[in-house]
Parts: structure tokens; C-alpha cells; sequence
């Protein structure tokens, strides 16, 4: 279980990400955190695995609070996380393998990882992720020969290859066409349900959010503005998150179904 | 910085492109320029008129002296010649080993510890000050004439050279796949492993083999003061006025630049 208590983050330049976040998110729940661009999904997100820091209150994980970490335990928190990212951050001109196989690294001794020498294990595992977000036949191709859904499912392969106990991704289909955006998602769904992995999804489209969460959390200027059920949320719910009406472009559409 | 004023017509009613400001600016720096470049060539005396008389000259010291070249010199000249290339290829093969810890910790974005970060940048900076020809010198002081010296010297103006450069790449690489692998719990050394050597890979290669280059017409020079190479029978045979050997070496020296020069260049441009 993940607990943020009280939890504020202030960037150097003075900007406030985070206002007093105060949520219990529960294991193998599939939330997504919705808002504006600017309103702190970002720093939420980002701030569980500590990419950014928050500057005051507790985060708890696991009974334990992960803000005092030093480095190295933070590195074995880390290990637990995977993560998913808006632009995949592959290395373009490496393999599908060894970019799936880098999810291994915090479980890899150090100077065995620079040399190269993945357990056997480790190169099976990374081919059965590949194999579950079906592109295990790319895996020696270079990852920037494939298409923008194709990289995406690479990373996820990548951090199913941690074994994680969470998997965070940031705004995952906010570069790929609706077709596409629809398979990672579901992806990301068959995952958290077949491996129980709590699962935090930034979107901004609220017709993915009600198709895929079980839970969605809206925030707004850094602060958390709603929190519910999926089943409980409607247009109207939404206009309150944003402090808008909704528009065009706030829905995505084209699911195939 | 530029005039924050909403463009006006000036007299001529006309609305200028650049402000007239800026203009003037541009014109002072410009004079300013110029009189540098005459003042450099007042005290310096390089007048045209010198090269024009001296010319002749030139050409009486190629026909006469450097003409026919003495070919049978040609055995001494190739041992000097390999000697010179295994010189440059030694410095740069250590100094492309040596030079990757130094980059890395000149990487802003890599090493986040700013004092390291300075005091490493400052030391390199030092020695990239340091001319090839002064390390050399020293180094003859140190362990003696020959090429041991040579490849000392060249070892450590290369390391100056490609930490800068290669540093310097580093800085520019997509940060996606190192926030990636940190995010994973990847340690430093396993951010820079994976993260950020594939992506300098190719430049890496391209700025080893351009420092193999620099290092083969250095080591021509090093000969000068005595740090083996083809630089040493040159600086020897010159002192003897052996001019038809001084050709040989100068013709040879010549092709097998040129060629090690085209080799280089042409792999380099598959690279990047």
C-alpha cells in the first residue's frame, strides 16, 4: 500500500507541484490521475518513485517512509517501480532485447551488469514480457526501427522485467493515434489484473479514464480535487476537475471494441 | 541586448529591419575588427610584398636542393615512418581508455557533484593548455630521447583533447533512456553502461580515430625535439644539408599521411 500523508512539493523555482496531498492507494487497485496539463499528474506520479522529491510530509510504502530513504534504499525501492514514460526512453540504437533486459540492471551485481553477462534467467524473463505484450519477435531488432505503440509496449516489457509491485506511467499514449492508445492501455489493464500490480496512469483523455480505471483521481493546481470510483464519475464530475466545460479534445475515441 | 521598442519608421520613412542601434553597434565592432587585423600585421611585418620577393627563393630551394630526392634512403625513412604511426596509434588507443572516466565526470548531467565537477573540468582545461611540444620536452627531460616520450606526450594532450570532446556529447544525449534506467534503480555506473554509451558510441569512435589523425601529423613535429619518429631523421638529415634524404622524407611522410588521413576520414563519415 501506498500512503501520501500531507505530502507537499515546492520546485526550486518556487513553484508549488505538489499542495497537501493526502490518499491511500491500494494494491492492485488500476487508478488514473487525471487533470490539466500543469495541475501536479506528473509530480504525483513522479514523486512515488522519487524522480521528484517532495519537500514536506510523509510517503508511505510498505509500512515504511521512503522520504528518509538514503540512496541506497531508495535504489531498492526503485527496483519494485516500474515505470512508463510519454516518449518510451528507449535506447533508440540498441536492441528491443537489451532495452527489455535494462529493467533487470537494479537486480544485476554492478560489475557483472557492465560486462554485459545477464543470467540466463533474466534474458528468458525479458522475452516472456516480450512475449505478453506480443512483439516477442522483435527482439533483436534496433528499438528505433518500430513504431511509436511498438516502442511502448517495449517499455512495458522493460518494467514487467523488474517484477514490480507498482507500475507508474506518465501520460503512457499522449504521443500514439487512438487505435494505439487503446492497445497500451489494455496492455496495461491485462498486466495489473493478471499480476495484481497497482497500476498509476496519467491521462488527460476522460473517456480512456472511465473505460480502463477502477479508480480516478483528478487534481487540480497541485491539489487533490477528486477521488473516487470509475462507476461514480460522470461528464459532470469531470467539468468540476478541470473548472471547465468539457471540450472536443478532451475526449479520445476510436476504441474498436 | 536588443532595444525593446516597437518598430518605427525613421526619417527616410522607411520601417528598418535591424534598430538602428544595433546597427551602430555592428559597425563599431566591426572597425574595431578590422584595425586589430591591421595593427597584427604592422608589428608582425607580414607585408605581401615579402612573400612575393621571397618566392623565388622557394622555388631555386625545390629545384636545386630538394631535386632529384634520394630514394635509396627510402628503407630508413619506412622504419621511422612505422615508428610514427605506432607511436600515434599507442597515445590514442591509451587515451581513448583513459579518457572515458574523465568525460563521464565532466558530464553535467552525469556527475551532479559540482566540485568534482569543476576541479576535474579545470584540470583538463590545463592541460589542453599545455602545447604538445612543451610535454614533449619535458618528457625527454624525464625518461630520455625516443619514442617512449613521443607517446607520452601525445597520450596526454589526446586525453585533454577527447575528454573535452566526448564530454561534451555526453551533455547533448536524450536524457529519456538514463531517467528510465535510474527510475528501474539502476546505479550511476549502470546509467552510464546503458543509458548513455550507446548513444555516444558513434561519436566516440569518430572522435578516436580524428585525434589518430592529429596524432600522426604531431608526431611528425615531436621528431624536433628528440621524441623518435620520422620528426628525429628529418631534424638530422636537414642539419647534414642531406636535402635529396629531406626529400624522401617529406614525399613519403606526405603519401602516408594523406593515406592514413583518407582512411580515417572515410570510416568516420559511416559513423555518425
Amino acid at each position: 500500500m501506498i500512503e501520501f500523508k500531507n505530502v507537499s512539493l515546492t520546485y526550486p523555482n518556487g513553484h508549488q507541484g505538489l499542495k497537501n496531498v493526502n490518499l491511500k492507494l491500494n494494491d492492485g487497485e488500476f487508478i488514473v490521475v487525471v487533470g490539466l496539463s500543469g495541475a501536479g499528474k506528473s509530480t504525483l506520479i513522479r514523486s512515488i518513485n522519487q524522480l521528484v522529491k517532495p519537500t514536506e510530509g510523509e510517503l508511505i510504502i510498505d509500512g515504511e517512509n521512503t522520504l528518509n530513504f538514503k540512496e541506497k534504499q531508495l535504489r531498492q525501492l526503485r527496483t519494485k517501480i516500474g515505470m512508463i514514460f510519454q516518449n518510451y526512453n528507449l535506447v533508440k540504437r540498441t536492441s528491443v532485447l537489451k532495452n527489455v533486459l535494462s529493467g533487470r540492471l537494479g537486480h544485476t551485481g554492478t560489475i557483472r551488469s557492465l560486462l554485459g553477462l545477464y543470467p540466463q534467467e533474466d534474458v528468458k524473463l525479458a522475452l516472456e514480457s516480450l512475449d505478453r505484450v506480443g512483439i516477442v519477435e522483435k527482439a533483436y531488432i534496433r528499438a528505433d526501427q518500430l513504431s511509436g505503440g511498438q516502442q511502448q509496449r517495449v517499455s512495458i516489457a522493460r518494467a514487467l522485467t523488474q517484477k514490480p509491485k507498482v507500475i507508474l506511467a506518465d501520460e503512457p499514449v499522449a504521443s500514439l493515434d487512438p487505435p494505439t492508445s487503446h492497445i497500451v492501455m489494455k496492455d496495461l489493464k491485462k498486466i495489473n489484473r493478471e499480476d495484481n500490480i497497482t497500476t498509476l496512469v496519467n491521462l488527460h483523455f476522460i473517456d480512456m479514464a472511465m473505460e480502463y480505471a477502477d479508480r480516478i483521481i483528478g487534481m487540480r493546481a497541485g491539489e487533490v480535487v477528486f477521488d473516487g470510483p470509475a462507476s461514480s464519475v460522470t461528464e459532470k464530475t469531470f467539468e468540476e476537475i478541470y473548472g471547465r466545460k468539457i471540450k472536443e479534445d478532451d475526449v479520445l475515441g476510436g476504441d474498436e471494441k | 541586448m536588443q532595444p525593446v521598442t516597437k518598430p518605427q519608421k525613421n526619417n527616410n520613412g522607411r520601417i528598418p529591419i535591424i534598430p538602428r542601434q544595433t546597427k551602430t553597434r555592428m559597425t563599431i565592432i566591426v572597425l574595431v575588427v578590422v584595425l586589430l587585423y591591421a595593427i597584427a600585421a604592422f608589428f608582425t611585418k607580414a607585408y605581401p610584398n615579402r612573400i612575393i620577393t621571397g618566392f623565388p627563393h622557394v622555388i631555386d630551394f625545390v629545384k636545386d636542393d630538394l631535386f632529384p630526392p634520394n630514394w635509396s634512403y627510402y628503407k630508413t625513412v619506412s622504419t621511422r615512418l612505422l615508428e610514427t604511426w605506432n607511436m600515434a596509434l599507442l597515445s590514442t588507443t591509451l587515451a581513448t581508455l583513459f579518457c572515458l572516466p574523465f568525460a563521464f565526470l565532466m558530464a553535467s548531467n552525469i556527475n551532479t557533484n559540482k566540485y568534482v565537477y569543476s576541479i576535474v573540468r579545470f584540470g583538463m582545461n590545463v592541460l589542453r593548455t599545455i602545447p604538445e611540444l612543451i610535454l614533449a620536452l619535458i618528457l625527454v627531460a624525464v625518461v630520455g630521447l625516443g619514442p617512449l616520450s613521443g607517446v607520452g606526450a601525445l597520450f596526454l594532450f589526446s586525453l585533454g583533447i577527447l575528454a573535452k570532446l566526448l564530454s561534451e556529447s555526453i551533455e547533448s544525449i536524450d536524457k529519456g533512456p538514463l531517467e528510465a534506467i535510474r527510475a528501474s534503480g539502476g546505479n550511476v555506473f549502470q546509467v552510464i553502461r546503458y543509458g548513455a554509451m550507446p548513444q555516444i558510441l558513434p561519436h566516440f569512435t569518430s572522435y578516436s580515430l580524428y585525434v589518430l589523425e592529429i596524432n600522426v601529423r604531431a608526431s611528425v613535429v615531436l621528431g624536433f625535439v628528440g621524441a623518435g619518429g620520422i620528426g628525429q631523421i628529418l631534424r638530422q638529415q636537414l642539419n647534414l644539408f642531406r636535402f635529396d634524404n629531406v626529400a624522401t622524407i617529406i614525399i613519403m611522410t606526405f603519401i602516408a599521411v594523406t593515406i592514413i588521413d583518407m582512411i580515417s576520414t572515410r570510416i568516420r563519415e559511416r559513423l555518425v
